[in-house]
C-alpha cells in the first residue's frame, strides 16, 4: 500500500516495530541488572546506554572490563561486535543517501538490528517511496524502540543494585549472547563463521590480554566470507551445468 | 565479581559512542549512492557472527562461578539457549531455556 504523507509512513515504521518490543525491554532490563552487577550506578548504565545504543557492543564492553581486559582490547572487541552496523549504513544508504546531512546524522545514530532489517524490508518491497517517507518509516521504527531501551535500562540498574550476588548472575551474560546468536546463523556461511571463531577461541585461549578473542573473530569472519564465495561459485558452476 | 574504576568505564563509554557513530555514519555521509566494494561487505556479513561466539566460549568452557572448572550445566545451558535461538528464531525463547536447563540442573544436582 503506498503512502500519501510521510506522517504515516512514520506510524507505519512505529507500528512494525512493535513486536521488537518483547527484545527490546527484557534485553534493555537485563543490561542494567548486569550493569548494576559490575559496579555501574543508574546514570553510568543510561548514560552507556544513551551513548552507544547497541545492545550486543554494550553487553560485550561490559564483560571484557570485568575481566580486566586492557581499554583497547574492550574497545576493539566491542567495535567489531558493532562492523555490521557499517554495513547496515552501507546497504540503506541508496534509499536514505539523498537527504539533507543533519537527517542522515540523526539517523546513523538509530541504526541497529531492528531499524534496519524492518527499513530494507520495507524500502525493497515499495520502491516508490520518497526520501523523505523512507526517513519518516526509519525514524519510526526507533519511536518505541530507543525510549524503551533507555528506560528499561534505568529500571534494570535500579533492580539489580537489589539483586544479591548469590543468584549468579554471572552466566546470564553468556546465556544472553548465544540467544542473540542463534537467529543470526541464517546460512551455512554463517555457521562456519561461527564454528571457526568457537574452535579458534577455545585454541587460543592461553593468548595474553584477551587477544585470542581479535585472532578467533577474525578467523571466523575470513572463513564465513571463503565459504560464502565457495557456495557461491558452486551454485553457479550447477547452473551452468544444467 | 571484579571492578574497574571510573576512568577506565568512561573512556569506554566515550571511545564507543565516538566509534560506534563513526560505524554507523560514515557511509551514509560519505558514499552517496555508490554501492561499497562487495568484498569489504562479504566480510563485514560475518563480524557478529564470529566476534560474539569467540567472546561467549570460553566464558562457557571455564566458568567464572566455579573459578574456571568446566561444568556440564553450564555447557548444558549454553547448548539449549544457541539451539533454542537457531531453530525458534525467538530470542527470548532462547534465552529463558538457556535459564531454566541451567537453574533446573544446578538445583537437581545441589
Amino acid at each position: 500500500m503506498p503512502f500519501t504523507t510521510t506522517k504515516s509512513a512514520f506510524w507505519a515504521g512505529f507500528r512494525d516495530s512493535a513486536p521488537f518490543i518483547l527484545v527490546a525491554g527484557p534485553f534493555g532490563m537485563l543490561f542494567g541488572v548486569l550493569a548494576a552487577e559490575a559496579g555501574l550506578n543508574v546514570l553510568e548504565a543510561l548514560a552507556f546506554s544513551m551513548a552507544v545504543f547497541a545492545g550486543a557492543s554494550q553487553f560485550t564492553a561490559l564483560q571484557l572490563m570485568q575481566e580486566q581486559a586492557p581499554t583497547i582490547i574492550v574497545l576493539i572487541s566491542a567495535l567489531a561486535v558493532n562492523l555490521r552496523m557499517a554495513m547496515y549504513s552501507a546497504s540503506l544508504t541508496p534509499y536514505l543517501g539523498a537527504a539533507p546531512l543533519w537527517q542522515r546524522a540523526f539517523a546513523a545514530y538509530l541504526v541497529v538490528d531492528q531499524s534496519y532489517t524492518l527499513s530494507i524490508v520495507k524500502f525493497e518491497a515499495e520502491p516508490k517511496m520518497t526520501v523523505p517517507q523512507r526517513m519518516a518509516y526509519f525514524a519510526g521504527t526507533n519511536g518505541i524502540i530507543a525510549p524503551l531501551w533507555m528506560t528499561a535500562t534505568v529500571i534494570g540498574a535500579l533492580v539489580g543494585a537489589q539483586v544479591p550476588d548469590s543468584w549468579g548472575l554471572d552466566f546470564v551474560l553468556p546465556l544472553a549472547f548465544l540467544a542473540m546468536i542463534g537467529p543470526m546463523l541464517r546460512t551455512p556461511a554463517h555457521l562456519a563463521a561461527c564454528f571457526t571463531a568457537i574452535v579458534t577461541a577455545l585454541l587460543a585461549a592461553g593468548l595474553p590480554y584477551n587477544f585470542g578473542l581479535i585472532v578467533a573473530g577474525l578467523t571466523g569472519m575470513i572463513v564465513g566470507a571463503q565459504t560464502e564465495l565457495w557456495l557461491e561459485r558452486r551454485k553457479a558452476l550447477s547452473e551452468v551445468a544444467r | 565479581m571484579s571492578q574497574f574504576d571510573t576512568f577506565t568505564l568512561w573512556t569506554v563509554i566515550i571511545g564507543l559512542a565516538i566509534g560506534s557513530f563513526t560505524l554507523r555514519f560514515a557511509f551514509l555521509a560519505l558514499m552517496g549512492d555508490r554501492a561499497m566494494p562487495a568484498w569489504l561487505m562479504r566480510h563485514l556479513r560475518y563480524t557478529a557472527v564470529a566476534i560474539i561466539p569467540a567472546l561467549v566460549t570460553p566464558l562457557v568452557v571455564w566458568p567464572s562461578s566455579t573459578n574456571g572448572v568446566t561444568s556440564l550445566p553450564h555447557l548444558l545451558a549454553a547448548l539449549a539457549a544457541l539451539a533454542v535461538g537457531l531453530f525458534s528464531k525467538n530470542v527470548i525463547a532462547a534465552m529463558i531455556s538457556g535459564a531454566v536447563t541451567l537453574y533446573g540442573l544446578l538445583y537437581l544436582i545441589s
